[in-house]
């Protein structure tokens, strides 16, 4: 276990995880097939840049094939047409076996992503079952209405699925983004093409592979691997494609819903990029809010879109809360993500990497006060120190842009009011904490703040039930929760006259 | 609008009609179309007069900043019936700031729920008590029936309000159950400041499906009318003042697509996009959004609605709805029956019941009593219908009834009947949005059901049958949002509307309505010794 202040090389000899990778194709019509075109790219381990195999690169035309497939198990296929409760049991086999397979699946989020690998095993692997637990039980009830009608006429509304949905997630989660995805427009009796990140293609093919295993119809789950630009833009534009969900960046976002626009008007869903405020008032727990401030930022390397990267320090407790959250910085232990009790692995890949220390470098020309970190960390990989800095102003571009790094960003406030004020003028509105033991703060800021999600003294809290999305640029729509449903469904109302009716 | 209260319309005039025969008929001075007679002579001075014609900005009329103005016509004559200020970019910066500025400070979302349904509620007491001059001044922009207007629409226009007022007060979030020690909770918040944009075909109810739960969430807005009818916007927003709407919640801009609307759509400031019209317009209304600061957008757009009479059907309310399905409005609906499929065993029957049906449709001066049917809105779409219907003959689609201009002033089309129409002929695939019946035959359930899916459009769709197997067949198979089963067209403030595929985004109308207006904010606080989770 190493403090990042041992400058020492972190992988000397990297743990190999006992594991043969067996699915590296595409997922088509439940075969695993290469692309069209014969190509293949490297998927690396961030621990050492190293290929750990090699993919089948699906573009366009294997997109089409895709599409071809999920519209005959949507327009013919038994999926649509089975009960409720048997594709119900289908999502709950499945949940079975990915337990089932908790190590292996962690073991390979782990390499091809670089996260810690006690993070996956306990935190992410869980969280992905229950997710399928969770939306294997929406599949019987999902309810249309009944309505009130103005005159004699019978009305109901059927919520339909909305056919085939395609599907981008990103590499930060690419297990718990696919259950994010995957599980809502199951329940809802759909079929999928789901793109993965081409930084991490392994557990999409692997998971889909179990949900062969549980019973799924072949065409329901089609996976493609490849680039946003070829695969990805392809799916957008696709005119066969009833609906497209999206993780990543709020420029490729905006690229997906250009898409749409010009090709058929499919619904778009967008879970975009953040900025998101940490604000801890003078009344709060200091050492707490350091802790979870930390744990905000630095969790799954800074890659996450909610990260807390704007942390608001009243000025009355800011000078101790800089303080500790310097010392906890460089308490972090960084090193393999394999190893026991290490907390930070390395970042996603070099490009990554190299924007991270860009910023960083941005950060230090602005005059913000480097606290501590600032530097890549170790010799091979893309590991990064935990960095902080202090004395930040809200004009500088790392309060501004999403770093997606270890790199916290800690700014001072006085008054309420005017952190709110502050707090809101960003492009994004996906999430915020605040810490504060007054209820009148707490409900003043909950309500001020424009943003999707407000953690109250706690953070990063992902229960399959909470609704997760962002205002402004952040994205459009919701994840989990009731609310995610309605990203699958279409809305059918019906209407027919009656005659005699005992009441209206 | 309302089937009900049109069908009781239609059936106290059946009678007279059935009476009076195929042959022309002029009497008090109704024209059936058969007469090649000039429609309108001697235009009716409408009983109204235009007392709003500027830009509404922050609860004041103004002029455009440009100092531009354009004409509003007469559809009955193509005469200018006033001049309004253009509305342009400039304009649209003006009323978002204001619209911002009532947001962000208030007090329109700061007021208690229930102010805000008492102002709704008066508003709609008010347009109640000016329901006549109201009706008159949308049928003088926009040539429909003053009948429709009066007797349905504008009573519609008031349902809706008071159906919207009624949910101000309850936009319930949720409490959710946690995975572990925490309190969950989601709040329903208005989402701020909204730009919507409504067509020409029902500018009153289209202003209502928008403004409505807009206001009812707590929004503020900025509207754009459609530059062909600006005029009832202005008269009803006054009247939304006068009841107490606080100033920049409501913002109008007169204008044209291109420049004000474009504005609107790619405004930085602008937090909700809502736009009816084209499909086509509806593209670029998206991809500016997507261009700007995402948006998000509901569309409603075009419609190819399959109109479906099956064999045990009750051909006479088939044919009379049929018609009505197709006809009402001069055709300009989004949701127009505009592909009538009847079954091979009834199909000669229909066809000869439409043909006569549309025969008898009383065309003229739409402020004349007893008219079913008045002038296109203007002279593009008048042509564009006219081409349409040389496209069904060329293409060697029969044409039954109809086929040309009524008239030789304004923009009066003949009822017109297509019969042996094809699924491949461009009259049974665009949307012609004019009084063009194109009636094609089937024979085989599962077949035209493929066929009326086969469509980039998906709005709405009627089906005929008495059988209920078929009913709930054709009802789960056709992709579309809205299926009538033997009735069409009831627009119940209740029932949501919106398109699948091509016809839109979204839905309109009913507590899906709100959804458009409102932003979720989960809100995750820690739990100390919870009693229960």
């Amino acid at each position: 276990m190493q403090r990042f202040t041992s400058s020492a090389a972190v992988i000397d000899e990297p743990i190999i995880p006992p594991l043969q990778i067996n699915y590296t194709k595409l997922l088509i019509n439940g075969q695993f097939v290469d692309s069209a075109s014969g190509k293949t790219f490297p998927t690396l381990d961030p621990r050492t840049g190293e290929v750990i195999a090699h993919v089948a690169e699906g573009d366009a035309e294997d997109i089409n094939r895709a599409v071809s497939a999920a519209r005959k198990a949507f327009d013919e296929g038994p999926w649509p047409r089975m009960t409720a409760y048997e594709r119900s049991r289908i999502m709950l086999r499945f949940a079975d076996l990915a337990e089932k397979h908790t190590q292996e699946l962690a073991q390979l989020e782990t390499w091809d992503n670089g996260k810690p690998y006690e993070q996956a095993l306990t935190a992410e692997l869980p969280l992905f079952v229950r997710l399928f637990h969770y939306y294997a039980g929406w599949a019987d009830k999902i309810h249309g209405l009944t309505v009130p009608a103005d005159g004699p006429h019978h009305v109901q509304v059927l919520h339909e699925p909305i056919g085939v949905a395609g599907q981008i997630i990103p590499w930060n989660f690419p297990l718990l983004m696919l259950a994010w995805k995957v599980g809502p427009a199951l329940a809802c009796g759909n079929t999928i093409v789901l793109k993965s990140a081409e930084q991490t293609p392994l557990t999409a093919l692997y998971v889909a592979k179990l949900f062969q295993e549980a019973g799924l119809p072949d065409g329901v789950l089609n996976v493609v691997s490849g680039y946003g630009s070829t695969a990805g833009a392809a799916l957008a534009s696709h005119m066969d494609v009833d609906k497209l969900a999206f993780t990543g960046s709020t420029n490729t976002g905006k690229v997906v819903l250009e898409l749409a626009a010009r090709s058929n008007l499919k619904p778009v869903t967008l879970e975009l990029g953040g900025k998101s405020p940490f604000i801890v008032c003078d009344d709060a727990d200091v050492d707490h809010a350091v802790e979870l401030a930390h744990f905000a930022l630095f969790f799954n390397q800074g890659q996450c879109c909610c990260a807390g990267s704007r942390t608001y320090v009243h000025e009355r407790i800011y000078d101790e809360f800089v303080d500790k959250a310097k010392a906890r910085a460089l308490g972090r232990t960084v090193g393999d993500p394999f190893k026991n009790g290490i907390e930070q692995g390395p970042q996603i890949d070099l490009k990554q990497f190299e924007k991270v220390l860009r910023y960083i470098k941005s950060g230090i020309d602005s005059d913000a006060t480097l606290e501590c970190g600032g530097d890549r960390f170790g010799s091979k990989g893309y590991f990064v120190q935990p960095t902080v800095f202090s004395n930040v102003k809200d004009d500088m571009l790392i309060a501004q842009d999403e770093i997606f790094g270890p790199v916290q960003s800690i700014l001072k406030f006085k008054d309420v009011d005017k952190v709110i004020k502050r707090a809101n003028a960003t492009r994004y509105g996906l999430a915020a904490g605040v810490f504060t033991t007054n209820i009148d703060k707490a409900n003043t800021i909950s309500r001020g703040l424009k943003a999707g999600t407000v953690w109250i003294n706690c953070y990063d809290i992902f229960d399959a039930a909470i609704p997760f999305g962002g205002y402004k640029m952040s994205g459009i729509g919701r994840e989990k929760g009731v609310y995610s449903l309605n990203n699958y469904l279409q809305v059918k109302s019906v209407i027919s006259p009656l005659k005699n009716p005992a009441w209206l | 609008m309302a089937a009900r209260r049109i069908s009781s319309l239609l059936s106290r005039s059946a009678p007279l009609l059935s009476r009076r025969g195929k042959q022309s008929y002029t009497s008090r001075g109704i024209f059936r179309y058969t007469t090649a007679a000039a429609a309108l002579e001697e235009p009716i001075k409408p009983p109204v007069n235009v007392k709003y014609d500027k830009l509404l900005i922050n609860g004041q009329f103004v002029d455009a900043a440009s100092g531009k103005t354009f004409p509003t016509l007469d559809p009955r004559t193509g005469e200018v019936i006033t001049h309004v200020p253009e509305g342009d970019a400039e304009d649209i910066n003006r009323a978002v700031s204001a619209a911002r500025k009532a947001f962000d400070e208030g007090p329109w979302p700061k007021m208690t729920a229930y102010e805000r349904q008492r102002i709704l509620l008066r508003f709609a007491d008010l347009v109640e008590k000016h329901n006549d001059e109201i009706a008159a001044l949308e049928t003088w922009d926009s040539g429909k029936l003053f009948e429709q207007c009066a007797k349905i629409e504008v009573p519609m226009f008031v349902r809706l309000f008071r159906y919207y007022a009624g949910w101000t007060d309850k936009i319930h979030g949720m409490t959710i159950p946690g995975d572990g020690p925490h309190h969950v909770q989601t709040l329903h918040e208005p989402i701020g400041v909204c730009g919507q944009i409504i067509p020409w075909n029902f500018p009153l109810v289209m202003f209502a499906w928008k403004v409505g739960p807009a206001l009812a969430c707590g929004n503020t807005i900025v509207l754009k009318t459609a530059e062909q009818t600006p005029l009832s916007a202005l008269l009803v927003s006054k009247l939304l003042h006068e009841a107490g709407l606080p100033d920049g919640v409501l913002n109008i801009v007169s204008g044209f697509g291109p420049t004000a609307g474009a504005a609107l759509c790619s405004h930085m400031d602008v937090d909700k996009i809502a736009f009816t019209g084209s499909t086509e317009t509806g593209k670029i209304v998206l991809e500016l959004s997507a261009k700007s600061n995402l948006k998000p957008v509901t569309l409603e757009l075009g419609g190819k609605s399959p109109f479906i009479v099956c064999e045990d059907a009750d051909v006479d309310k088939a044919v009379e709805l049929a018609h009505f399905a197709l006809f009402f409005n001069q055709g300009q609906c989004c949701c127009a029956g505009s592909r009538t499929y009847v079954h091979e065993k009834v199909y000669d029957e229909f066809l000869e019941k439409a043909k006569a049906r549309a025969l008898q449709r009383a065309v003229g001066d739409p402020f004349k009593s007893g008219m079913e049917q008045g002038p296109q809105i203007d002279s593009e779409q008048f042509e564009k219908i006219l081409k349409y219907i040389r496209s069904g003959t060329e293409s060697g689609a029969t044409l039954e009834t109809g086929g040309d201009r009524l008239g030789t002033k304004g923009y009066y089309v003949q009822p017109t009947v297509f019969s042996n129409v094809k699924d491949d002929m461009l009259i049974a695939k665009d949307e012609i949005f004019g009084p063009v019946q194109t009636i094609l035959k089937f024979n085989e359930l599962n077949d035209v059901i493929k066929r009326a899916n086969n469509t980039r459009y998906g709005l709405a769709a009627g089906v005929f049958t008495s059988n209920l197997d078929t009913a709930n067949t054709l009802t789960r198979a056709l992709r579309a949002g809205t299926v009538w089963i033997n009735c069409f067209d009831t627009f119940d403030a209740t029932i949501p509307f919106g398109g699948y595929k091509m016809s839109g985004i979204g839905r309109e109308k009913g507590e899906y309505s709100l959804k458009n207006y409102l932003q979720v904010k989960a809100v995750v606080t820690a739990l100390k010794n919870p009693a229960w989770l």
